[in-house]
This record gives structure tokens, C-alpha cells and sequence, in this order.
């Protein structure tokens, strides 16, 4: 796998062609986006890529996307939440068909980046299509078949909002020290056993790693929720500087 | 370079208002999104200073009271974040850097760069003349009302002609150092400089 180093200088992030070559349908408003990139260069588990749509009369728009695919699998997936009067997301989730093609250049970013080699203890907490970024870890972390201790607090609104489900459920029946709990703020079925309310300091301390256990921790999810799990782990005592956040502002899509 | 492929089908929005006031690749929102790359800091005013040195040598310092006493200046500019949403007619108060320079006696700024510090250990570098000649403030009100923690409060750096990571939230220090150096973002890949009229987004923009 190569060797991503955003923070070179010299290296300039050039536009390239991506190709859709399959759609998966996550959820009713959420779609990834299976993309061919000639010539792509690599990321890591956490980056993002800047994605650029073109129309016939030269508009273009862009937008920054998380990618959702492990480091270790050659397609750059990208999943994206349609949003009321996004351009961008009502397209990318809803017009978009195999075979269509539009810019994209990254990776960007390479803080709210996780690697096998920087180890862990990994408590990861997403809130809705906040699931992205971290999902590039888990696949990370599955693909190079590493143990290190993980933990995934996931909020949904519904059952069926959950993203990546089964892959996740999956992921952690392979008993390899990933945990997956959800917390479904809407509405549960019935016979629900998971979390049934906002991600709050008790579910934090129930679900989460110690703050001895000193976990490496990543939050991406809208701004709400990362504002308060961040000041809930604060003041349970973890560490400032453990603690990496990403928000997806409602128009940051 | 080649033509961009056209998305088949996108036609976007399109501008709805005076694009020349949007810079390249950038889009309106009418909200305020919020990017930061951890916790937000909550500071405590009574323990607050802000302050300007160079090497070891602090050249002013200034507690909250002293610098709410600090002429201030009233600003209404668009700024522009690099993950591409602008906003227009933004309205800040705060401290120009130019009174910060004369209230602390500086004629003449010591060195050419600056690097600015804040709570939570984020920087960022800004040449002095982008700074200076009332391009800059640090800001504590934003649309009349003190600055919101998640937005920077109670003090953020306000650069509006560069891209809005250099407009560093939870602003404490302002160094003068004598060569550019990468700050926080910088460091991980973005533009040294950040003209988003040049979109100077990433290194080799």
C-alpha cells in the first residue's frame, strides 16, 4: 500500500476523473458510491476528498466527502446523506448512475486519521452518515487483521437509518476485540435491547473504554453531538489531546 | 488541464445571488457551520490574557477587562472556509490588530510573520501585513451578542480575506517570528497562505 504524506509541501493534490462503478443503497437517504480513480494514490483510514460536479453549461459545485473504504481496498467508496436542498448530496444520493463520472482530488487531511500503527485502545462514537470516516477505520482495522481493542457508539435516528448494519455486525462477530453498541434516538423496534436516547455521559461511561485504558478517540457526526460526547469525555476525566473530532455541519454536505 | 467530465444530469442550484462577491469553488450557506479539529475549549475570563512577543520577550499583555476597555472596531465582511461554504455580511466587533499594535507602543512590527496561538493547542501563520491596516481583529462579538464558545468565543482571530482557518478560534497569542512556518493545518497539508480568491486550499495550490 502506499505511503500517503499529505503533509509534503510539494505535492499538489491534482483533480482526477472518478468513474461510479457501483451503487450500494445504505439506507433510504444514504447511498455509497463505488468509484474507479485512475491513478489514486492511497489514503488513510479518516481522510477525506474534495469531489467537484460539472453541469453542460460549465456550473460547477464542490463539496468534501469522507472516504468510507478501508486504505487496503483499491475503490475509493464514498457514502453520502441526501440533504434537503443540498446540490451536491441530492445529486451524488439520488441522480447519480453507474458509469457517471466527476472530479475528485485528495486525500486531504491528516489529523482525524487512524492507523494500525498507532495502535489504540480505538473508541470511536458517530452520529448518522458521521459513520464514514470511522467505517475507513474499521475496515482498516479488519483488513490488516489487527486485535486492538475497539469500541463503536453509533447514534441513529431509526433502525433503518443504521449504515453499514451488517458489515458491522459482522465485524464484530468476529470476536476480535471490536464492540458495537447503537443508541436509536427516534423510534426502536420492538424487543430492542441497544440504546434508546442520546449519547450522554452515562452511555459514554457504560459503553466507552476507561480513561485509564487512555483510548484513542475520534467523533464525527453532526455538530450537536460531537460538541456535547467531546464535553461528556472531558469531563469524565479523558484526555484533551486523545480526543480528534470531525463535524458535519448541515450544510457542510 | 482537460476538460472536466460533465456530471450527467447535475445542474446545481446555480448562484442564486451576486457570485462576485463568491469566491472559486465556494458556495452560500446561510448557517454557520462549525469546524474544529477537537473539544472546545471553555475559558475561564478571569484567567484570560491575550499577548503579543516575540522570542521570550512579551511586548504587551492584556487581561479580558483591559482589552473589553481597547477602542473597538465594527467590521461587516463574507468569509470563506475551505471546505468550500462562504457567508455573506458577516458582522464582528472586537480589536483591531492595528490598535493591539499601537496600544502595546510597536511603531513598527518587529518581524515580517506571525504566528498565532490559541486554547487547545491550534496555530496558525499569517504574514504581519495581512494583519495590519485594519485587515484583521481579534473578535469577541458576532452579530451583536458575545462570541460563542463553539465559534471561537470568548476571542477568535478574524482574517476575512484569507481562508477561515486562519481566522483561529480561541485566540491567546499573536508571535512574531522572524521566518513563515507552518501552522496547524498547514502542517497537515493546506496552504501556507490561503487566498480563497486564488483557492490556495492544499500545498501547491
Amino acid at each position: 500500500m502506499p505511503e500517503t504524506d499529505t503533509g509534503s509541501p510539494a505535492q499538489k493534490l491534482i483533480w482526477r476523473v472518478a468513474e461510479v462503478s457501483t451503487i450500494i443503497d445504505e439506507t433510504s437517504r444514504v447511498k455509497s458510491l463505488v468509484l474507479d480513480v485512475p491513478g489514486w494514490p492511497g489514503h488513510r483510514a479518516g481522510q477525506h476528498v474534495d469531489v467537484r460536479l460539472t453541469a453542460e453549461d460549465g456550473y460547477q459545485a464542490q463539496r468534501s466527502y469522507s472516504v468510507a473504504s478501508a486504505p487496503e481496498s483499491a475503490p475509493v467508496v464514498l457514502t453520502v446523506e441526501r440533504i434537503e436542498g443540498g446540490e451536491v448530496s441530492s445529486y451524488l444520493a439520488a441522480d447519480v448512475q453507474p458509469g457517471d463520472r466527476f472530479e475528485l482530488r485528495g486525500p486531504i487531511g491528516g489529523y482525524f486519521v487512524w492507523t494500525v500503527a498507532v495502535g489504540g485502545p480505538l473508541f470511536l462514537v458517530a452520529g448518522g452518515s458521521g459513520i464514514a470516516p470511522l467505517m475507513a477505520m474499521l475496515r482498516h482495522r479488519a483488513a490488516a487483521e489487527s486485535t486492538i481493542p475497539a469500541v463503536l457508539l453509533y447514534s441513529s435516528r431509526t433502525f433503518d437509518d443504521i449504515i453499514y448494519r451488517e458489515e458491522l455486525d459482522q465485524m464484530a462477530a468476529r470476536n476480535d476485540g471490536l464492540r458495537v453498541a447503537y443508541t436509536l434516538t427516534r423510534r426502536q423496534p420492538p424487543g430492542w435491547t441497544g440504546g434508546a436516547r442520546r449519547i450522554d455521559g452515562s452511555m459514554l461511561e457504560r459503553i466507552g473504554l476507561p480513561v485509564k485504558a487512555k483510548p484513542k478517540v475520534f467523533i464525527c457526526g453532526p455538530t450537536s453531538l460531537v460538541e456535547s460526547v467531546a464535553q461528556f469525555l472531558l469531563d469524565l476525566g479523558h484526555e484533551r489531546t486523545l480526543i480528534k473530532t470531525e463535524r458535519f455541519g448541515p450544510t457542510g454536505t | 488541464m482537460t476538460q472536466p467530465p460533465v456530471s450527467r444530469g447535475f445542474r446545481g442550484r446555480g448562484p442564486p445571488v451576486r457570485t462576485d462577491r463568491l469566491p472559486p469553488g465556494q458556495h452560500l450557506t446561510g448557517d454557520f457551520p462549525v469546524l474544529s479539529a477537537g473539544p472546545t475549549p471553555k475559558a475561564d475570563l478571569r484567567n484570560w490574557t491575550f499577548s503579543l512577543y516575540e522570542g521570550d520577550t512579551v511586548l504587551a499583555e492584556w487581561s479580558w477587562p483591559d482589552f473589553e476597555s481597547l477602542p473597538q472596531t465594527d467590521l461587516k465582511v463574507d468569509i470563506h472556509c475551505v471546505t468550500t461554504w462562504s457567508k455573506l455580511d458577516t458582522h464582528w466587533q472586537g480589536v483591531t490588530i492595528d490598535t493591539l499594535f499601537d496600544a502595546a507602543g510597536l511603531s513598527e512590527p518587529p518581524t515580517s510573520f506571525t504566528m498565532i496561538h490559541s486554547d487547545g493547542d491550534y496555530r496558525t501563520n499569517i504574514p504581519v501585513e495581512d494583519l495590519i491596516e485594519g485587515k484583521a481583529m481579534v473578535a469577541t462579538r458576532y452579530e451583536g451578542a458575545p462570541l460563542e464558545a463553539e465559534h471561537g468565543g470568548p476571542a477568535r482571530l478574524l482574517v476575512p480575506h484569507l481562508y477561515f482557518w486562519k481566522s483561529a478560534k480561541w485566540v491567546r497569542r499573536l508571535e512574531f517570528i522572524p521566518d513563515d512556518e507552518p501552522g496547524f493545518w498547514e502542517e497537515l497539508g493546506y496552504h501556507m497562505y490561503g487566498d480563497p480568491w486564488r483557492e490556495q486550499r492544499y500545498a501547491g495550490d
